[in-house]
């Protein structure tokens, strides 16, 4: 069958029992979600959840199909021309050179944000490849921590 | 009005014109009971076991197109309901399901009978909600109704902790229900349907595939005009049955794993299928990339999940079938020609005398087919069936003469074993001028054995006639088709003497042999009006025939099964 990377916007009622709902559409088909992510929309009623999976092309779709039969979901948007980001967090213990660090940081929309103690932390914003990228070139700097924010998608 | 959450669950009942509700009452939900004993707005059945009295709001709702209601405690009172409220889900029967909860405070303490509950139904309902205070009742409770009687219909769960049932708040139930997320689609795209019907006029072998939601949608007398005017075939679906009058010259059969030979060969010989309501379950279309291979497909659905979901539509049409019919039937008579098919119809003649659904008599025991073709004979349109799930299921799918929608409940998606004789309860408490029969077997019927009591102390008099072979028989036939007869514990011999079992509860016993006891039987129970046993001792080892064995094409039917 044949296999996709996508990414699906839902706009969701922000209650209680929607992210379940959502989510058991893909757990129930064993389906694993990559990502997600999850916030309200200003000034209105909903939240906005950005999820991408991967899988066959004709489940997926069956899955956007259910999403928008579930009741508290208002619209269901399958990105393909999209801005795509993603927020990653690194700590680093002190001893690294501050200077290689920020620039690298720099090459990827990011900076050193907070230092402390014996550990610095950076954190970029960028397509989620390319953060991906970045967290390969870290890998010398001896990261103690890293976290990964998931993607949230724009259509263009 | 300044009233109490119980208060409110009656008061929205009795404004949704309830008038009958099938339960069991419990701790978390005895403030409701206490306000159901005060009120003479509907009646309460008693079921004797939860499952049964989902089932039988099942019934009540697929014999009187009404929302069926039932109300449970918590707990294991949930849990027993869940097989219920998920057979309606797969059968899509408007439902609202009640259930008391523990009280907020004690939500995720692992509380006495406490079960996450809304976590457990949420797959299995088309919507839930946990009430966390009784001010959102009143609009909760109207939602549920709305949500479950329109768009697909289907079940909808509610559950009340037991101190949001004590809390006093404002009823009011005047507010419409406004859901900016939900508006289903009911009219279909006039494009679409235009589109359609020029596909319908240039096709040569035309079919209807009929299914479930024909019924639900109230089209059946639409579907009728439609095919008479264009002289266009039908075949029915498990669901659809009584859809078109079973005399009817259009009316092919049932199609599937054990539909009629020439109702599978139309489906798969025709050139263009057109599915109002259906959904290409897979016991309906066999092997899919076989499945109608020459045919261009209309899919007429309300659920847009639905359409395209196994089988690609050519002309997907979101809508209610009814609603899109009423479009179609006057840019059909002007477009498509009725005498055209007549070359097509002589093919299904020709299919349906070269192999009608049959049975052969040999010796002295009764054919189980034969009692359902005669229940028909002696009852035809008198009679709501309902069934369990087997052998007898299919029997009386492929053999019962029906005659009119809402004639027939049956548990068709996730083949419910229990599902008949509480439906059947159901059935006659919504039409209590028609006898309700329930065709079962000797595994079914002891699923949900318990509600002789119900039936006996509501005066509900349900004739179950077991098709009794010894046997968990449809899966016994698989064993001897495609395990090498190991019949793994499928053998019944062991049984209980149903006529004293009938009796102990109060109600009538009959066991029968011959042709001639039956027929006494049948029309003694009738006549007595009570409820009723008839334990028809048949043939052990008949077959449901044809058979499409599973994954096969539906052209390649089993047509007679040879011993090896």
């Amino acid at each position: 069958m044949e296999q996709a990377r996508r990414v699906i916007s839902v706009i969701v009622l922000n209650e209680a029992s929607a992210l379940s709902r959502i989510v058991g559409l893909f757990s129930g088909r064993g389906y694993n979600i990559e990502s997600l992510t999850v916030a309200p929309i200003p000034e209105s009623k909903y939240s906005r959840i950005t999820i991408v999976t991967a899988g066959s092309i004709k489940v997926v779709e069956q899955i956007i199909k259910q999403l928008h039969k579930l009741i508290p979901v208002l619209r269901v948007y399958e990105h393909e021309d999209l801005v795509e980001k993603e927020m990653a967090m690194v700590k680093i213990p002190l001893s690294e050179s501050l200077g290689d660090i920020e620039a690298l940081a720099h090459a990827y929309n990011g900076k050193i944000v907070n230092v402390s103690g014996d550990t610095m932390i950076v954190m970029v914003a960028d397509e989620p490849m390319r953060v991906g990228h970045f967290l390969e070139a870290i890998k010398r700097f001896h990261p103690k921590e890293i976290v990964r924010s998931g993607s949230v998608a724009m259509e263009r | 009005m300044q009233i109490s959450g119980a208060q409110m669950v009656i008061e929205a009942l009795a404004a949704e014109e309830v008038e009958v509700v099938f339960g069991y009452p419990g701790g978390a939900i005895m403030n409701v009971y206490d306000e159901i004993y005060k009120q003479s707005a509907f009646q309460h059945i008693l079921t004797r076991h939860e499952q049964a009295a989902v089932h039988a709001a099942e019934g009540y709702a697929k014999t009187s197109g009404k929302v069926g209601v039932a109300m449970i405690t918590s707990g294991p009172g949930f849990t027993n309901a869940i097989t219920g409220i998920a057979d309606a889900y797969m059968d899509s029967i408007p439902l609202v399901v009640i259930s008391g909860q523990v009280p907020m405070s004690l939500i995720g303490t692992d509380a006495f009978q406490e079960v996450d509950a809304v976590g457990i139904s949420r797959p299995c309902t088309k919507h839930n909600y946990l009430v966390t205070h009784a001010r959102d009742l009143p609009r909760i409770l109207k939602e549920a109704f709305y949500l479950a009687r329109t768009g697909r219909p289907g079940p909808v769960h509610v559950d009340i902790p037991k101190d949001v049932t004590a809390q006093i708040a404002t009823f009011d139930y005047s507010k419409e229900v406004e859901l900016e997320t939900y508006k289903p689609t009911v009219k279909g795209n006039m494009r679409q349907i235009k589109k359609a019907v020029e596909a319908i006029a240039h096709a040569k072998r035309p079919l209807l595939y009929l299914g479930g939601g024909v019924v639900s949608s109230g089209a059946s007398d639409l579907v009728r005009q439609f095919s008479t005017m264009t002289q266009i075939p039908a075949v029915e679906t498990f669901m659809a049955r009584g859809t078109l009058h079973h005399s009817d010259p259009l009316l092919i059969s049932m199609l599937g794993m054990h539909g009629s030979y020439a109702a599978n060969m139309a489906m798969s010989e025709t050139d263009l299928v057109i599915a109002l309501g259906a959904r290409f379950d897979d016991r309906v279309t066999g092997k899919l990339s076989e499945f109608a291979k020459n045919a261009q497909i209309i899919h007429v659905d309300i659920d847009p999940a639905s359409v395209s979901k196994l089988v690609t539509a050519h002309f997907p049409i979101v809508g209610d079938v009814k609603n899109v019919l009423e479009a179609m039937i006057p840019l059909a008579a002007q477009q498509v020609d009725p005498l055209r098919h007549q070359p097509w119809l002589n093919t299904i003649a020709n299919f349906n005398k070269l192999h009608p659904l049959s049975y052969k008599e040999e010796g002295d025991r009764l054919k189980p087919q034969w009692v359902v073709q005669r229940i028909g004979e002696l009852l035809g349109d008198d009679a709501n069936i309902s069934t369990d799930v087997g052998q007898h299921q299919m029997w009386t799918a492929q053999f019962y003469p029906f005659s009119r929608p809402r004639q027939w409940s049956s548990s068709g998606g996730l083949g419910t074993m229990g599902y008949g004789f509480p439906a059947a309860i159901g059935s006659k408490r919504a039409d209590m001028d028609r006898v309700s029969i329930n065709i079962t077997g000797d595994g079914s019927i002891l699923m949900n054995i318990q509600e002789l009591m119900t039936a006996v102390e509501y005066k509900l008099p349900v004739i179950n006639i077991i098709l009794n072979n010894n046997f968990l028989g449809m899966v016994r036939q698989w064993q001897t088709m495609f395990y090498d007869k190991r019949h793994s514990e499928t053998d019944l011999s062991i049984q209980p003497d149903f006529v004293k079992l009938a009796e102990s509860f109060g109600g009538i016993g009959y066991r029968v042999t011959t042709k001639e006891e039956f027929d006494a039987a049948l029309k003694d129970a009738v006549e007595k009006n009570v409820v009723a046993i008839i334990d028809v001792v048949v043939a052990r080892f008949e077959n449901v025939l044809p058979m499409v064995p599973a994954g096969g094409s539906l052209f390649n039917m089993m047509l007679e099964y040879k011993e090896k």
